[in-house]
């Protein structure tokens, strides 16, 4: 089993380096991306050894120590950083440049695991959710103050491994309702949403047994039925105050692509193009010319998946899709085989991580999400991601060696 | 409890999976507007433009050719200028217009080139070649201009300009684009699809700033250009410039043609022009001026230009009656109850030869009497109608009240009237002989244009037959691929024998006739008949039909000069010295060379006081200016050459001072 799954990533690790080249011209050339991505694949590979050799308990034993360096240098890198569009993120050494919010998500999934990991920790009580909301809010809160927010918006992620935790189903239904109206304001006119609203509240009420209509019950459908008012009645607010501009046109063209196809919705209609002109079979290796020529920006990081759909079709995309999904059911399904808390609430997060990465990169590439710069794991250019990546799996398959004792000592 | 938790996170899991995955099964597969605007991002057409065909005289000269110029392109990002005043200089430019011209550049595209100077010539890019190498930024792209090294026969090559709204609009199939360029009239008109070639298709790749990066699918779609036939002509460029100097200060048409092929040796439009200026890039500049010039460059006066044929018309008049029956050449008519005024005083002394010889009045009187009333109608209205119908029928064999059908656009169908013409004007049976006697000697109601009465010269240089004029003789290769039309033999349907007596009439005008000092020309037997077209308007024209020589005829012409006054001397001695030019290669008679060169007809034309009611091409503007004419000065298209240039092109419409 874990056999499988190293060959698996092993594979799949070949593809990232396979891919990235389409996008450029010489292989091995250090100066291109193909190149730099090459050695970053080199040096993952190093790290990947040293992973496995460096003994199962000091990931369980340092997470806080981890944690706490990730967090300093989230600190120091808004003080040092270098600026790339508009992102003090970066720590810039010679060609190479490492974001450290990157890794931030393996300091934060070791932290949270060794907390859980404590004996009578209970997500069903308060202070223990405020815990952990506290050891995610804290690396999220520097990350934005780097104004990355696209990397925050990961550590939203972590809510799954906490539900599978213990934490009371009501919060990932809270959340799902929060985004659910969020978008539905924007398409919906807010009026019908509040007769809705009010009348599903009515409705609710009627439905519930008589002898259910305690004032509790109907104070709750009350304050849940009058929030939600509030929310559809802040989203304006918040979307035209709180976000920035460039925040707000990515959320515009979400609902209407053809908006401005030449300004704000020029990325994704491209990466469209791109994909949709792949058919079935795809152009063929290296014969893309939305991506080869520019069409589609930022095509060998964020929008890689353009490259997967025009040159290798539906096929391409279905296999890559089913490859990702696949490798969640197994991280997970791995996960519940896990002997120790740590090991387990580990394995979740990490499927949290890479889910909410797929979900995001591949759903913007074809219109399904706003477009925000978060990497596709495994396929796009960049050291800090693939790096990253690289250790939170390879963490996880040590974790798990110890429990099949393959590679125990 | 908590453990089946598992279920639901991969639940959610595949269900993500599946929405994206039927996602892209809708993008890729079901909706394919996505792959073609693939295509149009990233596939670009270019069109490739073909040398047009040039086109050669009947001896291979060249009379039209492409001659290369260089339009300069400027991409505003690379632009570097170290001094923009020494620039402009270079360049021939007000500081003014070059900002103005880098702002539209700017406007337009920083990365892709636009147009910064069109068609520079050759002369003026060798000059500012070296120097541009200075200043980046700039770059060149061959092109082509028409060039005319002739410098004659403007109206009837016609000239090349851009695709109007209108054409562009009325295309059937688009083949043109806004900025192509088209042949608006002439030959260039009447050829286009011949001159103009096959446009090739390149498809090239180019990335999102409009870069190209190499042709798509290695050119496999590609379609090359193929360059426009050349056009071979009957044209004697030779005679054609020297008739342009017989005809410079006057009005009016050179038209000569082989008999033997139908074939046009030269077309001679008075006032003329060098249609190198049409070709420049100060076309609009100099259409203008041509446009507003009161003698009118622009027409092509012998095919659109409508006269009365005159004196000239009792050729047919002649012929046509002996087919009749009506008249035999030995027939004798007297002056006497004809209510025209005769110059030859031979009354009752001429035979049908010496009535032509001597263009007798009254004895075509009696001819065209005779014609109409040649059936057996009792009733002298009837008898006219059938007669005229009859003479109608005759006279329309030789071309007249039709269009010809030469190979040039807007040539005009003159007029030849029938009985019902004169039923529509009077009323059936109120009109007779004497209500249209004027026809007997060519006025009236017909109208004739010069290469009509030039193919009736041809007709009886040929004793009966002819082919439809036409210019060019080949097409690609020369006698090749002209239309069948213009090898098809007409026959006018008149006995052979009757011509003679004609051409003898035709000789002796001549040699012993009216025209004798102005047309004759030693060696040569010149056969030509004068004509006077009556304008009441103004002076009358001039008009002479010849052909020469009589046996084996090489050359059948018409020479109309307008307002040159009565008979038809101003247009023989034009004719005559053509006929000898083309036959001799050579003028003897300098004297009379000179003269007809420096004879200056312009102050006669003079404006109409209302519209004249024939078609004939009436300036406008007042007589008082005789020097009007050079308002068409010629339009160097390149400055480098205007020395050289302008002294030949100038030359056929300088006005000298008398």
């Amino acid at each position: 089993m874990l056999y499988m799954a190293c060959v698996l990533m092993g594979w799949l690790n070949v593809y990232a380096a396979v891919y990235s080249p389409e996008t450029q011209t010489g292989l091995f050339d250090l100066s291109t991306n193909a190149g730099k991505q090459l050695m970053w694949i080199g040096t993952t590979a190093l790290l990947i050894i040293a992973i496995l050799v460096i003994n199962y308990r000091f990931w369980d034993t340092f997470a806080f120590v981890i944690y706490g360096i990730t967090i300093l240098s989230l600190l120091l890198v808004l003080v040092a950083g270098t600026n790339i569009n508009g992102s003090r993120s970066w720590f810039k050494l010679g060609a190479f440049s490492i974001q450290p919010a990157e890794f931030a998500k393996l300091g934060t999934a070791l932290a949270l695991a060794r907390y859980l990991d404590y004996p009578n920790v209970n997500l069903t009580k308060l202070k223990d959710q405020l815990w952990c909301a506290g050891i995610i809010a804290l690396p999220a809160v520097l990350i934005i103050a780097s104004n990355e927010t696209g990397s925050m918006l990961v550590f939203a992620s972590f809510i799954i491994m906490l539900y599978r935790e213990g934490l009371p189903g009501i919060y990932p239904l809270i959340a799902i309702v929060v985004v659910t109206l969020f978008i539905l304001t924007l398409i919906v006119p807010k009026l019908y949403l509040f007769v809705a609203i009010l009348a599903l509240g009515i409705l609710i009420f009627f439905m519930t047994p008589r002898y259910q209509r305690s004032v509790q019950n109907v104070m709750v459908i009350g304050i849940a039925a009058l929030s939600m008012i509030l929310i559809v009645a802040g989203v304006d607010f918040f979307v035209n105050d709180v976000l920035q501009p460039h925040q707000q046109n990515r959320i515009k063209v979400l609902i209407n692509p053809a908006a401005d196809p030449l300004g704000a919705g020029w990325n994704v209609t491209q990466a469209k193009i791109a994909i949709g002109s792949g058919r079935l079979q795809g152009k063929g290796f290296l014969e893309g010319t939305q991506t080869k020529f520019d069409f589609v920006p930022e095509q060998s990081t964020d929008f890689i998946f353009c490259t997967i759909g025009e040159e290798h079709g539906f096929i391409g995309s279905m296999i890559v899709v089913s490859l990702f999904i696949f490798l969640l059911c197994r991280i997970v399904l791995l996960a519940e085989k896990q002997r120790t808390r740590f090991a387990r609430v580990y394995g979740y997060s990490l499927a949290g991580i890479i889910f909410f990465h797929i979900m995001i990169n591949i759903g913007m590439t074809i219109g399904l999400m706003p477009v925000i710069g978060i990497p596709l794991p495994f396929f796009s250019y960049g050291g800090s991601s693939l790096w990253s990546f690289s250790i939170l799996l390879f963490i996880f398959l040590k974790l798990d060696s110890r429990r099949v004792g393959m590679f125990a000592r | 409890m908590i453990e089946n938790r598992k279920y639901i996170i991969i639940g959610v899991f595949c269900l993500i999976g599946l929405v994206y995955l039927s996602r892209l099964f809708y993008l890729q597969i079901l909706d394919d507007s996505y792959s073609l605007e693939s295509s149009s991002n990233s596939i670009k057409r270019v069109i490739e433009i073909p040398y047009r065909g040039q086109i050669y005289d009947r001896n291979g000269k060249l009379i039209v050719y492409n001659s290369p110029v260089y339009d300069l392109y400027v991409t505003p990002k690379k632009v570097s200028i170290p001094d923009t005043l020494a620039f402009c200089r270079l360049v021939g430019l007000e500081r003014t217009e070059f900002d103005s011209i880098m702002a539209h550049a700017k406007a337009y595209s920083y990365v892709k080139p636009s147009l910064f100077l069109r068609q520079l010539s050759k002369e003026d890019f060798a000059r500012i070649q070296d120097a541009l190498v200075d200043y980046r930024g700039f770059e060149h792209v061959t092109s082509s201009m028409r060039t005319y090294p002739a410098h004659t026969l403007a109206n009837t090559l016609g000239y090349v300009a851009e695709v109007s709204k209108e054409q562009l609009e009325a295309q059937e199939t688009p083949y043109y684009r806004q900025g192509d360029y088209i042949g608006r009239s002439g030959l260039e008109k009447q050829y286009e699809s011949v001159l103009r070639g096959q446009r090739g298709i390149k498809f090239v790749m180019q990335n999102v700033r409009g870069v190209v990066k190499g042709s798509w699918k290695n050119g496999a779609f590609d379609s090359l250009a193929v360059a426009g036939k050349n056009l071979h002509t009957g044209i004697d460029v030779e005679i054609q410039q020297y008739a342009d100097t017989l005809m410079q200060n006057k009005v009016g048409s050179v038209v000569a043609i082989e008999p033997s092929t139908g074939q046009v040796l030269c077309m001679v439009s008075a006032p003329t022009y060098d249609p190198n200026i049409l070709s420049s890039r100060h076309f609009s500049k100099s259409y203008a001026q041509l446009a507003k010039n009161p003698y009118k460059p622009l027409i092509n006066r012998p095919i659109m230009a409508s006269y009365r044929p005159g004196s000239t018309f009792k050729l047919i008049q002649a012929l046509v009656a002996m087919q009749d029956g009506a008249v035999t050449p030995s027939s004798i008519f007297s002056h006497a109850g004809v209510p025209m005024k005769c110059h030859c005083f031979r009354s009752g002394r001429l035979n049908i030869s010496g009535a032509v010889q001597y263009s007798c009045n009254p004895y075509f009187y009696h001819v065209f009497r005779r014609l109409l009333y040649n059936n057996s109608e009792r009733n002298t209205f009837k008898a006219s109608a059938t007669g005229l119908q009859h003479w109608h029928d005759m006279v329309s064999r030789f071309g007249i009240g039709q269009k010809l059908g030469i190979d040039l656009p807007g040539e005009l169908k003159g007029s030849l009237p029938d009985a019902s013409y004169y039923n529509r004007m009077y009323g059936e049976n109120h009109w007779k002989f004497s209500t249209v006697y004027s026809l007997s000697i060519g006025e009236g109601e017909l109208l004739i244009n010069p290469l009509k009465m030039a193919n009736v010269a041809a007709i009886i240089a040929n004793r009966g037959w002819y082919y439809t004029p036409h210019i060019v003789s080949g097409i690609g290769k020369p006698g090749e691929g002209i239309d069948p039309k213009y090898l098809e033999k007409h026959d006018v349907g008149i006995n052979p024998q009757y011509f003679e007596y004609v051409i003898e009439g035709m000789q002796g005008a001549v040699e012993n006739g009216t025209v004798t000092a102005a047309a004759k020309i030693p060696d040569i037997v010149i056969c030509g008949k004068t004509g006077t077209s009556q304008n009441r308007k103004g002076k009358d024209h001039s008009i002479f039909v010849a052909f020469a020589p009589r046996e084996n005829p090489k050359i059948a012409i018409a020479v109309f000069v307008e307002n040159a006054g009565w008979g038809g001397i101003a247009a023989a001695s034009v004719a005559s010295l053509v006929i000898e030019k083309y036959i001799k290669r050579q003028v003897v008679d300098h004297a009379l060379d000179k003269k007809v060169k420096e004879a200056n007809y312009l102050p006669g034309v003079t404006p109409p006081q209302k519209p004249a009611p024939k078609k004939i091409e009436p300036p406008k503007d007042s007589v008082a200016k005789p020097l009007m004419v050079k308002a068409i000065p010629p339009r160097p298209t390149a400055p480098a050459t205007v020395e050289a240039k302008s002294s030949i092109a100038s030359r056929p419409v300088t006005t000298s001072e008398n």
